[in-house]
């Protein structure tokens, strides 16, 4: 019985030290000699200064800024504290907080598109994300608010939808998952194509 | 439904089926103790040999069931004790760059429950709670454990079967090591590299801080989390690195790594089946207990994904745009994420419900009422539609037995499977096995819905808020470890979850332990022309008759309480 005990207490400590600090250590030696950039959060970097990941949304308020999906997050777009809304298919709660995302959206666009009607807001835009930090929104939404980005930049709008384009991450390898605008990558190309 | 998402969910299938089988055939022979790595790659062996000499034990010497069920129960204590410790002690050890607290002290206990039992409960979240010395030296080895754990416990239960006249099941730690090391961590090793190129992070700096392009100051949390996120997905764990789980782009970038974590959730407990049907040399009734799982896990996306497609109530009255097309994949996506969209949210729900894993990819609670009853379904019916690594197959025996047994009460012969006769203590272990985990469940669920401790975690109103309450029992006693995510941590919850994680995973492990022990005892009778067949059709549609009676119905006052009510509402 004690030479039982004494094997699992043996046995505790060899698999902790293999699994638990040379494993991981192994696998962050080996990541940040190969996928540096990867490995350390996929930073964006805009004149030397960080000032996002590839993989974060971030909060965007200004109208020459495409804007990101709604965060349940506190505060919206926290990557270091990710969450969902948990909000129930039949919550109350969720009606009023998805009436008052479409009467935002319908403010703030329609001035540039006349005619918007609830009807032509896709449903990702005004449904927060599973984590919180969701970088892409849906090509839909992109096509939504360029017309206004392109007002407020003055530019073409066929050069902002280029950009769309441009940012747009196709499904993987063409077929796995779904294609996605990543945010930030894209007011970032807009910022460096007018010069700032 | 987009034709798109319909081929990624063919695809799942036909690649899970394709990696799922050679895995199994070399499963077989990882617990093959002698002939396994005979000759070349001797210097593994070498190895192994100094593992065993390390903690001290004669690996040639074999087990009887209840010698075996002490090794692992001891085993567990033990490590319970160090997750415990480390959660507690985290603030004064080293690896914690972010300064971050001792985890209080009703979530440590809960936490170290969900972890040493395979479940991944998680009443915390992971980048603000734990620092990277708990996340890797507590949680993610107990990922490699408590799956290494299962996986033995499966191939000694297997030897029962395959066995005649004898009480010797295997030597606990030679299965513990062969399962952790020949099986688990290659596969991680591949996996781990391949997210780390895809853009998981794996560091041991702190969080970063960026100036947004408006000029807000935003914490990124990052750390050693590639490593933790394949384990996590291959041993059907599903404890996240970050709170929002596998929906977190951190923990899965793009398509292509939730592709292949999905893959990862069901692969070792889909490989285990054809293992079994190696192992016991009767490939053809495995063939037929792979249908049934994969039967059921098909008939979880077909619902799932149409219903999630459908939207719900709030959206639709809602008037905005959830048809699918025209850049814009459509349905209920509150709660989802636009790089997985529909059909790979609803593979995944699917998938980490039937295979006790735990992880999510998209919210739960904002689920559709029939699309949410997929996963509470899934888990009641004890995680043995692919289940856990080890606990799945194992689960599963339990019915094979009543449903063997069935067959035997229908044609007025004494029921046999596998050559061994079924009597009256297999019958009542097979029953324990099966039935413990859902009574449990249920009575755990009545107290949490009638006491004001346990109605303090409920988030949402009304019949929701009772679907919650139902789904964090139900996960917790079948060791899986999804959530209605809105269910709170509360003294009450913690504690009264801890007792449930543990029972869930030990009193079924108990009996199909017992169950082995009094199989691997018994002769082998050569089949006769009334011996009901286990490897044609009519077997997959008994025992899927069987689960589905046996599970299904004790659920189904109480999904006529929360989905049910909820959907038609």
């Amino acid at each position: 019985m004690l030479r039982d005990l004494k094997t699992s207490v043996i046995a505790v400590v060899v698999l902790t030290v293999v699994f638990g600090l040379t494993w991981p250590a192994i696998m962050t030696g080996f990541a940040q000699v190969a996928f540096n950039h990867q490995a350390n959060g996929s930073l964006i970097k805009v004149h030397g200064k960080v000032v996002g990941s590839e993989l974060a949304a971030q909060s965007f308020t200004k109208p020459q800024y495409f804007h990101e999906r709604p965060s349940a997050t506190a505060p919206a777009y926290n990557a270091g504290a990710t969450t969902f809304d948990n909000l129930g298919p039949t919550s109350p709660d969720l009606a009023k907080a998805i009436k008052q995302n479409v009467q935002a959206i319908l403010k703030l666009e329609g001035p540039y598109n006349p005619g918007l009607t609830v009807h032509d807001i896709p449903v990702d835009a005004v449904t927060t994300s599973a984590s919180g930090i969701d970088p892409d929104i849906s090509p839909a939404y992109a096509q939504l608010q360029s017309r206004r980005v392109a007002a407020v930049r003055h530019m073409s709008l066929s050069a902002v939808k280029k950009l769309i384009s441009a940012n747009t991450d196709g499904r993987s390898l063409d077929f796995f998952g779904e294609p996605g605008v990543n945010v930030l990558e894209l007011n970032v190309a807009l910022d460096k194509a007018q010069g700032n | 439904m987009s034709s798109q998402g319909i081929s990624q969910v063919l695809v799942y299938g036909i690649v899970l089926i394709a990696l799922s089988y050679p895995l199994g055939i070399y499963m077989s022979r990882v617990y093959d103790r002698e002939r396994f790595l005979a000759g070349r790659l001797g210097w593994l062996r070498a190895i192994e040999r100094g593992f065993y000499r390390t903690i001290g034990t004669d690996s040639s010497k074999e087990q009887d069931w209840k010698s075996y069920a002490k090794t692992v129960l001891v085993f567990s204590v033990l490590f319970s004790g160090l997750l415990y410790a480390i959660q507690r002690l985290q603030a004064h050890l080293f690896l914690n760059p972010d300064h971050l607290p001792a985890v209080p002290s009703h979530i440590a206990l809960n936490t170290t429950a969900s972890f040493v039992t395979n479940t991944n409960w998680q009443y915390y979240g992971g980048e603000y709670t734990m620092s990277y010395l708990s996340q890797m030296t507590g949680l993610a080895v107990q990922q490699f454990v408590s799956a290494g754990v299962g996986m033995a416990v499966l191939a000694a239960v297997i030897r029962g079967i395959s066995r005649r006249s004898t009480t010797e099941l295997g030597n606990f730690w030679v299965d513990l090591y062969r399962s952790c090391t020949y099986v688990l961590l290659p596969l991680a090793l591949i996996l781990t590299v391949i997210l780390i190129s895809q853009g998981v992070p794996q560091t041991f700096s702190g969080h970063a801080t960026a100036t947004t392009l408006e000029g807000a100051t935003q914490t990124i949390a990052r750390g050693p989390a590639a490593s933790m996120i394949s384990i996590k997905q291959l041993g059907t764990n599903g404890g996240g690195f970050y709170n929002s789980n596998s929906a977190v782009p951190f923990e899965n970038p793009n398509g292509l790594t939730n592709f292949l974590e999905m893959i990862a959730i069901l692969l070792i407990p889909a490989a285990q089946v054809f293992m079994f049907g190696r192992m016991v040399l009767a490939r053809r009734h495995a063939w037929m207990v792979f249908a049934a799982m994969f039967a059921m896990f098909a008939i979880g996306v077909a619902v799932n994904y149409p219903a999630e497609q459908h939207g719900s109530a709030v959206l639709r009255a809602s008037g905005v745009n959830i048809t699918q097309g025209n850049g814009s994949s459509g349905g209920n996506m509150q709660d989802k994420e636009v790089r997985f969209g529909l059909a790979n949210s609803a593979i995944w729900t699917t998938a980490t419900s039937d295979a006790s894993n735990g992880s999510v990819n998209a919210g739960l609670d904002a689920q559709t009422p029939a699309g949410g009853s997929v996963p509470l379904i899934n888990l009641f019916v004890g995680e043995v539609i692919f289940g856990g690594v080890g606990s799945g197959l194992y689960g599963m025996f339990f019915y094979i037995i009543i449903a063997v047994f069935v067959a035997g009460l229908m044609v007025g012969r004494t029921p046999e499977w596998l050559g061994k006769k079924i009597e009256a203590r297999e019958i009542k272990y097979a029953a324990l096995g099966a039935l413990f985990v859902p009574t449990m469940v249920l009575a755990m669920t009545a107290v949490a819905i009638v006491t004001k401790s346990g109605l303090a975690s409920v988030y949402n109103p009304g019949v929701h808020g009772f679907t919650e309450t139902l789904y964090a029992y139900t996960s917790q006693s079948n060791n899986n470890g999804s959530a209605f995510a809105g269910y709170g941590a509360t003294n009450f919850s913690a504690e009264f979850g801890t007792v449930a994680l543990y029972l869930g995973r030990f009193v079924p492990m108990l009996a199909a332990l017992a169950l082995a022990g009094s199989i691997g005892r018994k002769k082998i009778v050569p089949a006769s022309a009334g011996t009901f067949r286990t490897d044609g059709a009519t077997f997959v549609v008994l025992l899927i008759g069987v689960i589905v009676l046996t599970a299904g119905l004790m659920i189904l006052p109480a999904l006529t309480l929360g989905p049910i009510v909820e959907g038609l509402g």
